[in-house]
């Protein structure tokens, strides 16, 4: 799959095989607490289960300064 | 994850409410959270008037959307900072949003009404931009609120923002802070009423309805952010949060409910209108002025040395 990190971590990163959202979380170390994961115009929760062919976001949703 | 009301497929997920929402159940907690804000602490009153003050970002735009949902007569202001790109972008954000639901939105430019914009006036003041612009926010939103008519203004503070000023106020025991931190500022001497709708709301709920609304904000924050120490306490909370579910909202609900009333003894400084532009502060001459005055004097100095070399 590919996947899609926005804000201050920005990259783009080809993930292999099939893993939940709570499982790629943490393989990206992220706070799932601090992010948002998207896929088209559909919010996922941690439970999840994404496939190879998959296009992800990671948008984080901390603001402030 | 399935919905718990309609046990359809889950789209949010709230760890500190144990809950889980698909998206028309999600909008109704997120409306509700709100609708219990505002009567809990008398915000508005029914369709009342009220100006948001928008920056692009997820909250504000977020909490335009749903007052506007909810019946408000609820209008934008839009403070443009002269931040490069960022100011550009989240402006567009805001006309975008206006246009698309066909609301009111007003535009103030910081450079129009105060001779520089506020990187320069930061640079000309050897301050850190996030003060300088936190202080013509303030100066600004107020000025404008008041010119326009408007009794209330209202910003986008969210749970996770108001924690981590609690934080903040707390570890440096700022008791006039404290005194007043809550989700509604009564209107005094010059000052219009502020409120925060959002404050029961956390960052990634305001951010999982502006998404599912197909709300267009501005993603990146503002460059000069980087560093801020609001950013380093939320980090701070963000990682208790994730052991013990359920913190950043005792935190502040317990401040608002039973530890409050400990700083009320606390007799804010009398308000008078400034000696330069007449916006109420407690100083001779309030920091606004005072920031705009020392600017000038720098610019008039560096000015024709760089014309001359």
């Amino acid at each position: 799959m590919r996947v899609h990190v926005r804000g201050p971590r920005r990259q783009t990163l080809e993930v292999d095989g099939r893993r939940t959202v709570a499982q790629l979380l943490a393989e990206l170390g992220l706070d799932p607490g601090t992010v948002l994961v998207i896929r088209g115009d559909e919010l996922l929760t941690p439970d999840v289960l994404l496939g190879p062919e998959d296009e992800i976001e990671v948008r984080p949703v901390v603001s402030g300064g | 994850m399935r919905c718990i009301v309609c046990r359809a497929q889950a789209v949010v997920d709230i760890p500190r409410h144990r809950s889980a929402f698909c998206r028309d159940h999600f909008f109704a907690y997120f409306e509700n959270q709100v609708r219990r804000a505002i009567r809990d602490w008398e915000m508005l009153a029914p369709g009342q008037r009220v100006l948001v003050a928008v920056s692009g970002g997820k909250d504000s735009l977020a909490l335009w959307d749903v007052l506007l949902q909810l019946g408000y007569e609820a209008h934008g202001l839009y403070l443009d900072l002269g931040i490069g790109d960022y100011s550009r972008q989240s402006r567009e954000a805001c006309q975008r949003f206006a246009q698309e639901r066909g609301a009111v939105l007003h535009v103030v430019v910081v450079q129009e009404e105060q001779g520089l914009p506020v990187p320069q006036l930061a640079r000309a003041n050897r301050r850190p931009t996030c003060a300088v612009c936190g202080t013509v926010k303030r100066y600004s939103f107020n000025r404008a609120a008041r010119q326009l008519g408007y009794d209330v203004l209202a910003t986008g503070h969210n749970l996770d923002d108001e924690a981590a000023a609690l934080l903040g106020n707390l570890l440096h025991w700022n008791v006039d802070y404290l005194a007043r931190q809550a989700p509604v500022l009564p209107a005094r001497d010059g000052l219009v009423k502020r409120i925060k709708p959002l404050y029961r709301l956390g960052e990634r709920e305001t951010a999982a309805y502006a998404v599912l609304r197909r709300i267009d904000y501005i993603v990146d924050e503002c460059p000069h952010a980087v560093g801020a120490k609001e950013l380093l306490y939320k980090e701070a909370l963000n990682l208790i949060e994730r052991q013990s579910p359920g913190t950043k909202q005792s935190l502040l609900f317990g401040f608002l409910e039973r530890g409050r009333s400990f700083f009320q003894a606390y007799e804010p400084p009398p308000l008078h209108p400034c000696a330069e532009c007449g916006e109420p502060t407690t100083a001779q001459v309030c920091a606004q002025c005072r920031i705009v005055r020392r600017a000038r004097e720098t610019v008039a100095v560096i000015a024709p040395l760089e014309e001359a070399g």
